[in-house]
């Protein structure tokens, strides 16, 4: 919080989660509160002015709806004018390159762009070289920055309230995250985010799906699922990306239920206290059984709340903070 | 108070914790005169030491007319000007905008300890309207140094001071700083941001 307080933002865009402070992290999370107030009000007008008369850019390569949606509605919130590109719908099918897909979009005076693409790296490359905010939504199996940034604050709001400690922080706590880390930008992010906030990591999953030498991030790997939840504050269910299994990374989706689904069953292992979450979507009683998708343990929903509070947030310090400060922007971009 | 003042040399009190509960006192009379319904009035602090204030003047009201009036906070962050021209800065929140009543049809009296350039009212008064649609808004303000940027005008008001741009007038309260006391001083010398 001391560090928080003393952050100012300097960055153009949002990569990732690496690249970041603990001190950056904390800021972005403390931005947030505000803005699910904003989102919760009962009478009157749902949205703030600070971004009015800007333009946000939604440029998705991939499907998504949680995500997309969920910027759409935080540019909203915060009195942007928001404009969307599908890959199918974009003039890339015509093989147009990306940096002269974004230099058009910029022609009509964009603020921000927030892209997803499959290829990992394509934020970064394209906010090195073009003046707006780039904000990373999502890029191969790299890094999926505002997940993570949600998912860390929808912990330690629920963790503030129920410990009744509304300045507590994720230190020592433990976080089990179950399933695809492979093929898992939302596993990579958190893992940065998570261990930066001083939380406790253990990885669980097939160990086809576990890349080698993943502890060297400065976690814990477990091939058995009650080891991993045994003590685990948090389970953090990956989705199975089934469009992903024709690949035959895991022998067969049935015994991937009965070795590391979470349900019922498996729940009689973990603390009574353990947090269920998933980035969704979900593949029902794949990877997390109904029962626990819909039970009180569960924050899903509250995660996806959360999400338009923490994107307003970024939005909010990449625009109204960066741009008072270019030559500290710049320097960011130079190292 | 005169135009011919020179800075002080050092940091003075122009008003004592005497002089501010005579001043909050008055403003609490004013307030119950002029809205003698205490079931339609809404105090809102402008955070931080608007509520304070606010809170202050609410027990005054309580005490003439035997019922408190409600009491919410306004953070305004979200609505300054000076953030979407790019000239502010994005602070570490001070606190969060919080009220648990609908401001449809209510007086709602603002509240904060130094009125300036007028900008925060500006903000406060856009925020109060995108919860609802209150009967009137009114203004009410411990101090006022001058200063203004937009035609805005306090209601109620404890003192005018005359304060140079290169002076800053800072309010202390108990509750946020341990004492009681307006404070004028040359800039960059204040022990903390109170005015602004």
């Amino acid at each position: 919080m001391s560090g928080a307080a003393r952050t100012a933002w300097t960055r153009k865009d949002l990569i990732g989660i690496e690249d970041l402070s603990r001190a950056e992290i904390e800021l972005i999370l403390n931005t947030a509160p505000q803005f699910v107030a904003v989102s919760a009000r009962e009478s009157g007008i749902k949205k703030v002015p600070l971004l009015q008369g800007r333009l946000v850019v939604n440029w998705f390569y991939e499907p998504s709806t949680r995500t997309r949606t969920s910027f759409e509605l935080a540019a909203k919130r915060l009195s942007a004018d928001t404009l969307g590109i599908t890959a199918s719908a974009s003039s890339m099918v015509k093989g147009e390159s990306l940096h002269d897909t974004l230099a058009n979009i910029e022609a009509m005076h964009s603020d921000i762009v927030v892209i997803r693409h499959s290829y990992a790296g394509a934020p970064h490359i394209l906010a090195q070289r073009h003046p707006s905010h780039i904000i990373n939504a999502g890029d191969g199996c790299h890094e999926h920055p505002t997940q993570a940034l949600l998912d860390a604050f929808t912990m330690r709001e629920h963790f503030r309230k129920v410990r009744n400690e509304p300045r507590a922080e994720l230190d020592g706590v433990r976080v089990a995250i179950i399933g695809d880390v492979a093929n898992s930008r939302v596993a990579r992010s958190n893992i940065w985010c998570l261990t930066k906030l001083g939380a406790k990591v253990t990885l669980c999953g097939p160990s086809t799906l576990m890349p080698p030498f993943i502890e060297k991030m400065g976690v814990e790997v477990s091939r058995d699922l009650r080891e991993a939840i045994r003590d685990a504050d948090v389970i953090y269910a990956l989705r199975i990306q089934l469009e992903r299994q024709k690949s035959c990374l895991f022998p067969s989706l049935r015994e991937y239920i009965r070795l590391f689904r979470i349900d019922n069953e498996s729940l009689r292992l973990a603390p009574k206290h353990a947090l269920i979450m998933h980035p969704g979507p979900i593949n029902r009683d794949i990877e997390l059984a109904a029962e626990v998708a819909d039970s009180a343990r569960s924050v899903i929903l509250r995660q996806v709340t959360n999400g338009v509070a923490v994107r307003m947030a970024i939005m909010h310090l990449l625009v109204n903070s960066g741009r008072m400060m270019p030559a500290a922007a710049s320097q960011e971009r130079g190292a | 108070m005169g135009s011919g003042k020179k800075a002080p040399e050092q940091a003075k009190v122009v008003m004592d914790a005497e002089s501010m509960a005579a001043a909050i006192r008055r403003i609490g009379f004013e307030i119950v005169e002029a809205n003698p319904d205490v079931g339609s009035l809404a105090l809102m602090g402008i955070l931080r030491r608007g509520r304070p204030l606010a809170d202050r003047l609410a027990d005054h009201v309580a005490a003439i007319r035997g019922s408190r009036p409600r009491v919410g906070s306004l953070a305004t962050t979200l609505y300054r000007d000076d953030l979407r021209a790019g000239i502010g800065c994005v602070k570490p929140r001070l606190g969060e905008t919080h009220f648990d009543f609908n401001v449809d049809g209510l007086t709602v009296v603002l509240v904060d300890d130094v009125l300036a350039a007028g900008r925060t009212i500006r903000a406060a008064m856009d925020e109060v309207m995108d919860y609802g649609r209150p009967a009137r808004i009114q203004l009410a303000c411990l101090v006022d140094r001058g200063g203004r940027e937009l035609p805005i005008q306090p209601d109620y008001l404890g003192e005018a001071i005359t304060a140079r741009r290169d002076e800053y007038v800072s309010v202390r309260f108990v509750e946020t700083d341990g004492e009681d006391a307006v404070i004028l001083g040359p800039k960059g010398e204040e022990h903390d941001a109170g005015s602004i």
